[in-house]
């Protein structure tokens, strides 16, 4: 049976689970009926012109887990930003795990979206925000609304800290031949508060995973939020990842993410501007090898006046792996005094190395400052000479090289601890040890 | 120290160096000078086996040792050491972590253990203070944002650290003020020693007022069409280059 007809089938053996008088009934029938329509996207849709599912979407994927796995933390302990405390919210084979996780109620909510797309209490929270920023025409949005169940749900209410960084992650363990997780996160941060998140996603075996997830994050008056995405799964697991954030007047937020492993990985990121005097941030390190693909899509909707948004991405592409960067800047006719600026700069470090680079600017206000920037290189050869005359070997001197041309992306990381953790991988990935932290 | 043997190198078919013999021995300093596009830094380059230019005939020996089959970092190892011209930065690696990579790998090479972090910090700042280099200096991302005079302190600097058996400063009094121009001197007659030796590319006299050499010698079109004393470089200084031209 094509993975299709099973989703379809599957949805209504889920419907038959979840309570049909509750009102999310038709945001479910009506997301499966978009996806129904519209299907996988293949290349012959715009967006998906250099990305294709076709490798991935073959596989035989359980849509829910048969068995139930229970993992020992000291297994998985170097996934988690263990260095810190942290709260957890986390998932094995897209079933929350309470055993692994660490959630709070105390003043912020931290906690699981099941909860809160359950219980009447969570109820008008959820006529509020759920599904409301999500691209209700996307057809693998739809699919993710279709079976939302499992994902973290945080609430962090105004005036709020929250003490520590909130880790989200999705383990999945290869019990399954293959298998396929959703996970639905929703993330509501009120007026002056602020919350620093890390997402993850790790399988634990070379069984392949799809995982396909949406996560909305809405960010109040003058509300700062710190989001970091850590893709450094292994070569059978592919991701979908769709983020859709909302700002309203002087929020702050930012969104890193970081792209080191994978097979197939699809980074759909989407701002919405809702106020004025917003800031938003998108950047992101890539680093592949071996037949690895990754494509960062990137929106931002400035709508409304005096806003500023700034994205930086770095790609290293070794072997035969392919990049693809779009990024989107959407100036709308009221979006006045509009600073945005996007910058994307690539090396490929072999001859079958692809990167498709599309800087998109569709501006309607006569009133703004906007730039992008787009470089395709190699490494600089001179600065390869400078260090091997110090004696640097090649390796090491490339390495080097890399890491100083990433760098003004890691020195924006706010987390020190999750600093010295990213620029740990991109060192290991780069297979050297230079002697002090890189 | 160092011996040349008929050099010939060329880039992309184009010949750069068209024969050059030359030999400097340990405790020797040696000025090549010439006009613009002669073959100055290719020859420089060259000797640290930078690998954009193809050697097509001839050797360089480093104590009798041919280069010829040598990487960048290996000839770095045996004691070559090419202070750039226009040095490069790196930004994110501060001075003092590029300088200890540096170290440590060439130590490695030559069969040592890391050198210990106590160690270390004395030798920067030994080396650091022979080149008035503020401490500061140290933490900050190598050569990124730096002043003429700063980058080219610390090409002196790393010389310092490593210790080469031959030393060759391209164009280092280029961007220098009179200031910045003492102190690179001072430091490198400080690190002169009967036991290495100094190879001077410049394209004025003035840094050979501060750093004086044994032997002066004139590249021109690829090869050393005149040698002499230190006298030679007052004599271009005077009459310029165009003579030498006018005799080739």
């Amino acid at each position: 049976m094509e993975l299709k007809e099973k989703l379809i089938s599957s949805f209504m053996a889920f419907e038959e689970r979840v309570d049909v008088n509750d009102s999310l009934h038709d945001v479910r029938i009506n997301a499966m009926k978009n996806f129904e329509t519209n299907g996988f996207p293949t290349k012959k849709e715009e967006n998906w012109k250099y990305t294709s599912l076709n490798s991935v979407l073959k596989n035989d994927f359980s849509v829910f887990p048969k068995n139930e796995n229970t993992i020992q933390y000291s297994d998985v302990k170097k996934y988690y930003l263990h260095e810190i405390d942290t709260y957890k919210v986390v998932f094995v084979d897209g079933v929350f795990s309470s055993f692994l996780s660490s959630t709070t109620h105390d003043g912020i909510d931290v906690c699981l979206m099941a909860s809160a797309l359950t219980k009447p209490k969570y109820k008008m929270i959820i006529d509020t925000y759920f599904n409301q920023i999500a691209q209700k025409d996307d057809s693998l949005t739809s699919l993710n609304t279709a079976f939302a169940m499992e994902g973290a749900y945080i609430n962090i209410p105004k005036n709020k800290v929250a003490d520590k960084p909130i880790e989200i992650i999705n383990f999945s363990t290869g019990t399954e031949a293959a298998l396929l997780v959703q996970p639905r996160n929703l993330i509501i941060v009120g007026e002056n508060s602020h919350v620093q998140i890390i997402e993850r996603h790790q399988s634990l075996n070379s069984n392949p995973v799809l995982t396909n997830s949406v996560t909305e994050i809405f960010a109040a008056k003058r509300a700062i939020v710190d989001y970091y995405k850590i893709q450094n799964d292994n070569i059978e697991a592919s991701l979908i990842d769709n983020t859709y954030i909302a700002q309203k007047q002087q929020s702050n937020v930012s969104v890193h993410t970081f792209s080191f492993g994978g097979n197939i990985t699809r980074n759909n990121l989407n701002f919405y501007h809702q106020g004025e005097h917003i800031e938003s941030t998108l950047k992101g390190i890539t680093i592949l090898e071996g037949k690895q693909h990754v494509d960062h899509h990137t929106l931002v909707q400035h709508a409304t006046p005096n806003c500023e948004s700034h994205q930086n991405y770095k790609t290293i592409l070794g072997e035969s792996s392919t990049g693809v960067f779009n990024g989107k800047i959407f100036v709308e006719k009221e979006a006045q005094k509009t600073d945005a600026f996007q910058q994307n700069n690539n090396i490929l470090l072999s001859d079958k190395a692809t990167i498709n680079a599309k800087p998109q600017l569709e501006i309607f206000a006569d009133d703004v400052k906007c730039s992008h920037g787009c470089t395709i290189g190699q490494l600089d050869e001179t600065a390869m000479f400078y260090m091997q005359s110090r004696g640097i070997p090649k390796k090491e001197a490339k390495a080097l090289l890399m890491y100083a041309f990433s760098n003004d992306v890691i020195q924006s990381i706010k987390i020190p601890e999750l600093k010295a953790r990213i620029t740990k991988i991109i060192a290991t990935k780069l297979g050297v040890n230079m002697g002090f932290d890189l | 120290m160092l011996k040349i043997t008929n050099l010939h190198a060329s880039i992309e078919d184009k010949e750069i160096l068209k024969g050059i013999n030359l030999e400097i021995k340990a405790g020797e300093v040696h000025a090549i000078m010439g006009p613009n596009g002669s073959g100055k830094s290719t020859l420089s380059a060259v000797i640290a086996g930078n690998e954009t230019y193809t050697v097509t005939e001839g050797a360089v020996y480093l104590e009798d040792e041919d280069l010829a089959d040598l990487a960048p970092e290996e000839r770095a190892h045996k004691g070559v050491f090419l202070s750039f011209q226009y040095p490069v930065e790196i930004p994110g690696v501060s001075v003092t972590n590029f300088m200890k990579t540096a170290i440590n790998e060439n130590r490695k090479a030559n069969g040592k253990a890391d050198m210990p972090a106590n160690e270390m910090l004395k030798l920067i700042r030994e080396k650091s203070e022979l080149l008035e280099i503020d401490r500061k200096f140290l933490s900050r991302s190598l050569n990124e944002g730096f002043s003429g005079g700063e980058k080219k302190r610390n090409e002196i600097f790393q010389m310092a650290m490593l210790e080469p058996k031959i030393a060759i400063l391209d164009e280092t009094d280029s961007g220098l003020d009179i200031d910045a121009l003492r102190i690179v001197a001072n430091g490198v007659n400080k690190l002169k020693s009967e036991n290495n030796a100094v190879l001077i590319i410049t394209h004025y006299q003035r840094l050979l007022d501060y750093i004086v050499p044994d032997f002066v010698h004139v590249l021109y079109d690829g090869k050393i069409v005149k040698s002499g004393g230190k006298e030679l470089a007052h004599e271009l200084e005077e009459r310029g280059y165009d003579w030498i031209k006018a005799e080739n």
